[in-house]
């Protein structure tokens, strides 16, 4: 696992979000990827996680309760193995 | 998480096609027997290239993020690269397939160049005499030099995409160790009866046993290779394929004709499930989010005969088109259902109630006078005429 609390995120720039009433679909440009985004709190992340200094502090911004953050580094460790998400 | 499943949230229908399909022209050089839309001749009433144009626009805005635009041959058309850059310029990553007769070194070089591009290169044999037989003589060494001009001009990964027949299903390895050699990608699709493929596929389509065999090398292979999910109906062996497992027609798939008209999906080319056009029912997105049948294929669908197999959730009935055109009720079994269900029904169809394409554009069949002309006997008919 590469991705943790602590670690600095994006968004791919190559990657476009399109709004699902399930949470989005990403699809990136460079690898031809689509990724569902199958809750609106994961979009809600990902959309903005370049804002913040590390993801803990965009979990903590989007109101997600502590209990879920296990799944959310889950997640978006998941997106960066899809280059979806990267380290800055 | 929400209730509704990935699969029955896209069997609801999504806010835009994830894959769409946009056949350009009616035009091919080609005449293969199992041509899905029947292709040949150039549709007089095919779109200009503004309204080509005006047609990426809305895609753009309803950020459909990629389509396969095929044909016909679609090279064919002279604004082929026109419409490719636009396309380019708004973002819309574009697949197209083509039987490589217009992949000059030149115009390889110019899709080198491009972004947001990929080739599929339709190839139904690794060797001449089995591609042949469904695309054409001379069709073989047309695809292998298009493959070589694509490597010479460092293209990059393009796909060589495969309708597996009768014929070339013990291929599939060979087809897997060409693509290799060209540092290509697999693509391996299923037959359909539509189009051409109607008349075709009593001979074409794979046997039962070539049913497991594909299935089989699927399971070995098929983390590396392309099936645009078309083999769901093989699920009922066991364990699932990769891919969404469900027909995605007129919920997160479509046809746009070379005309304009709206479709449910590219093997349904008949005017049961064409949707509303693009310049008389008010555009894309209207006729996607409002036409009556759209919205009829996204309520749940009726299990039908097969509600009494253990299998539906695996195979999901099969492919509405397949049915369709062979014969079968739509909640009956898919004709090449791995039980056998669908075998005997199609055995059972009334051939004259088959629903034959809404369309055809094929050339019409030359008579072959060389060989009228050499035999004695029809010279005397001649004369005497």
């Amino acid at each position: 696992m590469s991705i943790t609390l602590e670690t600095a995120c994006e968004l791919n720039p190559q990657v476009a979000l399109r709004p699902e009433s399930f949470g989005a679909l990403a699809y990136h440009y460079g690898n031809r990827k689509l990724v569902f985004l199958k809750h609106p709190d994961v979009v809600a992340v990902v959309s903005d996680v370049a804002d913040y200094a590390t993801l803990q502090d965009a979990l903590g911004a989007h109101n997600i309760q502590p209990s879920r953050w296990p799944s959310f580094v889950e997640a978006i460790d998941s997106l960066a193995a899809s280059d979806i998400i990267r380290v800055r | 998480m929400s209730g509704k499943t990935l699969s029955n949230q896209l069997k609801g229908g999504l806010d835009a096609p994830i894959c769409l399909t946009w056949e350009i022209t009616y035009a091919c050089n080609l005449q293969c027997v199992h041509c899905l839309s029947s292709s040949g001749t150039r549709d007089p009433r095919e779109l200009s290239t503004d309204q080509a144009k005006s047609v990426l626009d809305e895609l753009r805005d309803l950020q459909v993020f990629y389509i396969n635009i095929g044909g016909g041959e679609p090279m064919i058309r002279k604004d082929f690269f026109e419409i490719l850059e636009h396309a380019e310029t708004n973002n819309i990553g574009v697949k197209f397939s083509t039987n490589g007769t217009y992949i000059t070194a030149e115009n390889a070089r110019r899709l080198a160049a491009m972004n947001y591009l990929d080739i599929q290169i339709s190839l139904d044999g690794v060797d001449a005499i089995t591609n042949d037989a469904v695309r054409g003589k001379g069709s073989y060494a047309t695809a292998i030099a298009a493959m070589n001009h694509l490597r010479d001009a460092n293209f990059g990964q393009f796909k060589i995409s495969v309708v597996v027949t009768r014929h070339n299903v013990d291929q599939l390895d060979a087809f897997k160790a060409l693509a290799d050699s060209y540092g290509a990608q697999l693509r391996i699709t299923r037959l359909r009866p539509s189009g051409r493929g109607a008349d075709t596929w009593d001979e074409l389509h794979p046997t039962q046993q070539q049913q497991r065999q594909i299935y089989d090398w699927l399971m070995k292979h098929g983390e590396n290779v392309l099936t645009g999910d078309s083999f769901f109906h093989l699920n009922a062996f066991g364990e699932s394929l990769p891919g969404l497992n469900l027909c995605g027609a007129g919920r997160v798939v479509c046809l746009i004709d070379p005309i304009g008209d709206v479709y449910a999906c590219p093997f349904v080319i008949h005017d049961q499930f064409k949707a509303g056009s693009l310049l008389s029912d008010g555009g894309f997105t209207k006729v996607w989010k409002e036409s009556d049948l759209f919205l009829s294929l996204r309520e749940p669908e009726s299990e039908g005969a097969c509600s009494a197999c253990g299998s539906y959730d695996a195979c999901q009935g099969g492919c509405m088109a397949a049915k369709f055109f062979t014969g079968i009720p739509l909640d009956g079994p898919d004709p090449e259902c791995v039980t056998g269900h669908g075998e005997e029904l199609v055995k059972s169809a009334t051939v004259s109630l088959i629903p034959k394409p809404s369309m055809d554009h094929s050339r019409s069949v030359k008579i072959n006078t060389p060989r009228l002309a050499s035999s004695k006997e029809a010279v005397q008919r001649m004369e005497r005429v």
